[in-house]
């Protein structure tokens, strides 16, 4: 489990993570989502003792991570994929953790298997790797130490659609093990596929958190018709917020409520569900709106 | 702004894992693994490869070139002992600037949270590689002089005293704990390289012009010039003034600078 208490971290007068809490638990995959530059790096930073916070403190299974004794053996860590000595063979670098973490070298082949990665592959430098190449590496040094913790920052990014599907089972395999997953992403699609809980942070503040359903639910519902504003008007008296999307409404009500609004007012429907994904989606931007670096406008 | 603040979801029966003990990482085990990454680059295997072919080098250009009569192990030791004192500082800076410019720092010290603990199991690599190659480098001159004096057909001269080796020593060890000091100070692989051919290339040269012209640094010189003190060493004797002045020009040169930059690795931030 990782429990991050009221964490802040200051640049000078720039706060770039703002008393931030949230907690990933044991089991379950929790997703980091947020805009660029929102605050997830830093605070991953800060998690295992590369930035020194301003004030809080994170705890991993309750302990600092620099009182760890070999935290590659409890904590799995991938950082950045891309920051790797270039002209070092991939098998190599894994071999070079191997060592550190006092394992055997038979865990190398192991575990370059296990991320997909082909002898061949594992023989080339790491300048003539792909960035999905190194995150696959990245993610094997991250799991080499067989951790209980596995701290991923952005190791969907460079992926294709197949890889990303590996690394939901992967990490889902993981997490049902009694493992604790925790992995941030600016997009929403992926962490969606993969998480089970989401914090979403915005401008180094959280905006939101919880389970995936839940957060899905509170999503509402999506409503498509042909007059829109009819049945917004007749929504509006029933004191339900909308909100106005292409072809129809995001309501913040539960799809029967909608339909019996529908009904009173004589409207006729095209379309009518839970919000899932898309309502996610515009959730996302809305809560990272004020705070993105794209404003309105996105 | 909108916030949604939903209740921290209860964390589900996932089957508790088995507790393991784990122990430290030994200091041992982190040099051996510092070592291992002095080498496991082609740049890095070239530039401690280059050191003994430069001494290879050396003592065959010794026994081509030089004069019968200054066929001695001196010459050869001279003559090994330059590249090798230009080559040494080098493989000191990239070791320590690697994890900065190459951006692994990010890994070792995720995996080693005590950073002091990696920079010093890194200083004792180095210094390992150091003297080995120094060691090396005096059976390759002992093999040249041997070599040397029976195909010129003259008595084989051994005029370097072990103390001698010891100054010679001394000397390339306080090159390389300049690299380094630069090496943690500037964090930069090309910086760091081209600041040390500046410190012991360009200063000099400097130093000398004043020296040429100004009496006062003629006769001051030596206590704050850091290249002509630690340069007595290679004369194969050292007076008590000369070792005052190794002392007072390595402290300001050497290792206060040395403690501010290790003080700012320990606590800057790994990007």
């Amino acid at each position: 489990m990782i429990s991050v208490e009221s964490l802040t971290k200051q640049y000078g007068t720039f706060t770039a993570v703002d008393h931030v809490s949230f907690t990933a638990a044991t089991g379950r995959v929790t997703g980091f989502l947020g805009p660029n530059g929102a605050g997830k790096s830093t605070t991953m930073r800060v998690m295992v003792g590369l930035t020194r916070p301003s004030s809080g403190r994170v705890t991993i299974s309750g302990r600092d991570y620099r009182d760890l004794a070999n935290p590659g053996l409890e904590v799995g860590v991938l950082l950045d994929a891309s920051a790797q000595h270039a002209g070092r063979t991939g098998r190599e670098i894994l071999a070079v953790a191997a060592q550190t973490m006092g394992l055997p070298k038979s865990r190398v082949a192991e575990t370059l298997a296990r991320v997909g990665l082909t002898e061949d592959e594992a023989g080339r430098r790491v300048r003539n790797y792909s960035l999905g190449m190194r995150q696959r590496l990245g993610i094997a040094t991250a799991l080499i130490g067989d951790p209980e913790v596995l701290i991923l920052d952005e190791p969907a990014n460079g992926l294709d659609p197949a890889g990303i599907r590996w690394m939901r089972d992967l990490l889902r395999g993981f997490a049902n093990d009694g493992g604790t997953v925790l992995l941030s992403s600016h997009l929403l699609h992926e962490i969606e596929v993969i998480a089970d809980d989401l914090v979403v942070i915005g401008q180094g503040r959280i905006v939101a958190q919880g389970s995936k359903s839940e957060l899905l639910a509170a999503a509402g519902t999506l409503v498509r018709t042909s007059d829109a504003d009819r049945l917004a008007r007749a929504l509006h008296e029933a004191s339900v917020v909308t909100t106005p999307i292409d072809g129809g409404l995001r309501v913040d009500a539960d799809p029967e409520l909608v339909g019996e609004a529908a009904h009173r007012a004589g409207v006729v429907l095209r379309e009518l569900r839970a919000a899932d994904g898309a309502g996610l989606e515009e959730m996302f931007l809305e809560l990272t709106a004020e705070t993105a670096r794209e404003g309105a406008a996105a | 702004m909108t916030t949604t603040t939903l209740a921290p979801p209860a964390s589900t029966d996932a089957p508790a894992r088995r507790p393991r003990s784990v122990a430290p990482i030994p200091t041992t085990r982190l040099v051996g693994v510092e070592l291992r990454k002095m080498f496991d680059t082609r740049a890095g295997f070239w530039l401690v490869a280059g050191i003994g072919i430069a001494a290879l080098l050396a003592t065959a250009a010794v026994i081509v070139f030089a004069p019968r009569d200054e066929l001695t192990y001196e010459t050869f030791a001279t003559a090994i002992g330059a590249p090798m004192s230009i080559l040494l500082p080098v493989v000191a800076i990239l070791a320590l600037t690697g994890e900065w410019s190459q951006r692994s720092g990010l890994t070792t010290f995720t995996l080693v949270p005590h950073r002091g603990r990696v920079i010093f199991a890194k200083a004792v690599a180095i210094l390992g590689v150091a003297i080995v190659s120094m060691v090396l480098a005096a059976v390759i001159g002992a093999l040249g002089n041997l070599v040397g004096t029976a195909i010129a057909g003259v008595d084989t001269t051994w005029n370097v005293s072990l103390t001698e080796f010891g100054y010679i020593v001394l000397a390339n060890v306080i090159g390389m704990a300049i690299g380094f000091m630069l090496a943690v100070l500037i964090r930069n692989s090309a910086g760091a390289v081209v600041a040390y051919f500046v410190y012991t290339a360009l200063l000099p040269t400097i130093s000398s012009a004043f020296a040429s012209t100004q009496e006062w640094w003629r006769d001051n010189g030596p206590w704050l010039d850091i290249n002509y003190a630690s340069s007595a060493l290679y004369n194969g004797s050292m007076t008590g003034e000369q070792w005052s002045q190794l002392g007072v020009t390595t402290l300001v040169w050497l290792w206060i600078p040395l403690a501010i930059g290790l003080r700012a690795v320990l606590r800057a931030e790994v990007k």
